[in-house]
């Protein structure tokens, strides 16, 4: 029997919800009816809003899904413009102020305390200016994610920008893939970093070759079933399929339409690509694919790049994060920045966005670390470029302990995370800088904290992996993470092994500054931090280092789930001001 | 009136009468239970899996650990609260750090969400 969410999708889904937000906006938030908002708020998901957590009624997060992560510097400006005019709710962010926007793992954007009577003048400004929410959240095609520098990027083997370009103009939209089981996520690497993240998506078509006809020829293999969420991560799996730049299109739609037909619609936690992969294996899901869903003779897989792959990597030689001036192909530059757990302020983005345009940028690229990339400088304004003020803060050569941070939304607004994220990453960023030495050979040191099991912070995938928890510290309940070690891509992708588990918040400091005590004294040679966890095995890695207490305080140690808004004077769910009368 | 029940946003919390009642994140204390072997498991609901009703009881199983010991899965039924008035649609939620015993099923549940 279908879920209760199938049952609202039939009844409502896909493009016509616009016209009922629309009607919603107009009338105010108590024109919806009360016992309708859970299937409300299910299908605004489509229009990339999400309904903020328990405590925050009537604000939204509203996501703007950027394919690639591209943008023109004008486009990144409005949205800047919109986040400091419609982004700001009843209480500043004692880090970030009162309008920010984030940028996520999937190379989107999210801005949070959107009240819907101003969501159409915010769709007219983004549509005005070719930027969409559309498909952002819910059931379908989510924002297709890449190298945001794809045909300028010198380490290129396909530019998979046209392919990304097509896919999205494609299938958004399209009423066919409008209504699937479950969100389906793609990623296209043309680049040799792989920096597309393939592995951990629903579909994912990996840099390869293979002789044609005599002739070798540049192209992906298909991979399908991954991700990260609920304890249950899987890499995508091989399908043994090669497919051309041309092809791609009709292997994605049969995909899609496979999953639409065959994905489990009864039981959403079971409704993932990846789940029917585990069932059917990847030779039944090929066969299907291939009787069913496309009409031409697929090939077998081709001979991948993995073994140049940096991006992730955990490798001492190359990090391939995008960080710091790298030339272009055309004798440019681009210049990724480190956006220290992906949010900055609504004045700093508009002030990016100046400095793009005036140093003749033609793109902006928002990456799956959570940085940010500026492209086309020219070399001799290179120099000025990175003597800019605003680039002390967003560093083209950042501290690693703030290069690698990532943290997903957290408590501050999001229904399922257990524990505080960006505030605590940042200040955990900025103690291990200021109070762990850095062993020698490390530049980069990759520290992934997630709220909770959906993972959206990428946890397996990391040196340091933190996933929300809950302790007791003298008998009182506190936040506190599992910590994990020795997740990557690269070559050899490699899920964290969870070795430390409930400890407490304002001892995880000092579990990585033990831990990278010991890897000072005990790694062998040129040996990465990665290669040294994976010399272990997990029993070993199991106290290894200790937690402790440190010089380091934390503000988030109580339930901050049980406030409307963690940085509020009074926290109280009882003191919240919402809904907004300001929407009525 | 009808109540409404269930779970939304990958089990994040329980709904009733599109409200939302109960959340994740809370720590339950967990008595005369099969979920692992401390006498009174110290649960952390990670996600709500299931919603039943008992009327007039609302129930659920609860994906989460102890974190005493680190035992983590899947609850047996617990009483997640009351619809204590039917046709005014008022829920009276359990308060999660009280002491609560879970159940085995005596009859099917809604299906899941």
């Amino acid at each position: 029997m279908p879920s209760k969410v199938e049952g609202w999708k039939d009844d409502v889904y896909g493009m016509e919800v616009r016209d009922h937000l629309y009607r919603f906006a107009e009338e105010g938030w108590s024109a919806i009816p009360e016992d309708e908002h859970d299937a409300w708020f299910e299908r605004f998901k489509w229009w990339g809003l999400y309904h903020q957590r328990k405590g925050q009624e009537s604000y939204f997060m509203m996501r703007i899904g950027t394919p690639n992560g591209r943008m023109s510097p004008e486009q990144l400006r409005v949205i800047g413009e919109i986040a400091d005019e419609y982004a700001r709710g009843p209480v500043d962010n004692p880090e970030f102020g009162g309008a920010y926007c984030d940028w996520t793992t999937r190379q989107s954007v999210q801005l949070h305390w959107i009240q819907l009577q101003d969501v159409p003048e915010i769709f007219d400004t983004l549509e005005a200016h070719d930027l969409s929410t559309m498909q952002a959240c819910g059931d379908s095609w989510r924002n297709i994610v890449g190298s945001p520098v794809a045909g300028r990027d010198a380490k290129e083997h396909i530019d998979a920008w046209p392919v990304i370009k097509n896919l999205n103009d494609t299938f958004k939209g399209d009423e066919e893939h409008a209504n699937l089981p479950r969100k389906w996520k793609v990623a296209v690497t043309g680049d040799t970093r792989g920096s597309g993240q393939a592995e951990i998506n629903d579909l994912g078509f990996e840099p390869a070759t293979k002789e044609i006809d005599g002739e070798e020829v540049a192209g992906f293999n298909v991979v399908v079933g991954g991700g990260l969420s609920r304890k249950e991560p899987r890499f995508a799996r091989d399908i043994d399929v090669f497919v051309t730049e041309q092809e791609v299109p009709d292997v994605a739609g049969g995909l899609s339409t496979l999953f639409r037909d065959h994905g489990d619609r009864d039981d959403r936690f079971n409704a993932r690509i990846k789940f029917l992969v585990d069932e059917w294996g990847p030779q039944k899901l090929r066969r299907v694919l291939q009787e069913d869903y496309v009409d031409f003779e697929l090939r077998s897989a081709g001979e991948d790049l993995r073994d140049q792959y940096t991006y992730n990597s955990g490798r001492n030689d190359e990090t391939g994060d995008y960080v710091g001036v790298h030339e272009q192909k055309d004798g440019d530059y681009f210049v990724g920045l480190s956006v220290l757990v992906g949010r900055m302020g609504a004045e700093d983005v508009i002030e990016l966005a100046d400095l793009a345009e005036e140093y003749g940028s033609e793109m902006v690229g928002l990456t799956q670390r959570q940085n940010i990339i500026v492209a086309d400088i020219a070399e001799e304004d290179l120099d000025d470029f990175l003597d800019e003020d605003l680039l002390e803060y967003y560093s083209p050569d950042p501290h690693p302990f703030l290069r690698g941070s990532i943290a997903c939304t957290g408590t501050e607004f999001c229904s399922l995370s257990i524990v505080e994220t960006k505030n605590r990453m940042v200040r955990y960023g900025r103690w291990l800088k200021d109070n762990v030495a850095l062993p020698d050979g490390i530049d980069d040191f990759h520290v992934h904290l997630s709220g909770c099991t959906a993972s959206c912070a990428q946890p397996q995938i990391a040196d340091i992996s933190l996933r929300g928890m809950k302790t007791r510290k003298d008998g009182e309940p506190v936040e506190a993470f599992d910590i994990g070690l020795g997740g990557g891509l690269g070559e050899n992708p490699q899920f964290a092994d969870w070795v430390e588990m409930r400890v407490a918040a304002d001892e995880v400091p000092g579990y990585i500054r033990n831990l990278l005590e010991i890897y000072d004294e005990r790694s062998e040679d040129d040996e990465s931090f990665r290669e040294f966890i994976a010399r272990h095995d997990e029993d070993d890695l199991n106290g290894l280092a200790e937690p402790e207490e440190t010089s380091y305080d934390d503000p988030y140690m109580g339930n901050t789930k049980m406030t409307w808004y963690p940085y509020a004077e009074e926290t109280d769910m009882d003191a919240a001001p919402t809904p907004s009368p300001a929407d009525d | 009136m009808t109540t409404s029940v269930h779970q939304l946003d990958d089990g994040a919390w329980l709904s009733v009468n599109d409200a939302r009642r109960i959340n994740v994140s809370d720590l339950w204390w967990l008595a005369r239970h099969d979920f692992c072997d401390c006498e009174m498991a110290d649960f952390l609901a990670e996600g709500f899996v299931e919603i039943g009703v008992d009327h007039p009881n609302i129930e659920g199983r609860i994906a989460g650990q102890c974190i005493e010991c680190g035992e983590s899965g899947v609850t047996d039924w617990l009483t997640l609260g009351r619809v204590v008035d039917p046709d005014a649609g008022t829920f009276l939620g359990v308060v999660p750090d009280s002491v609560h015993v879970p159940e085995r099923r005596r009859r099917l549940a809604s299906p899941s969400e």
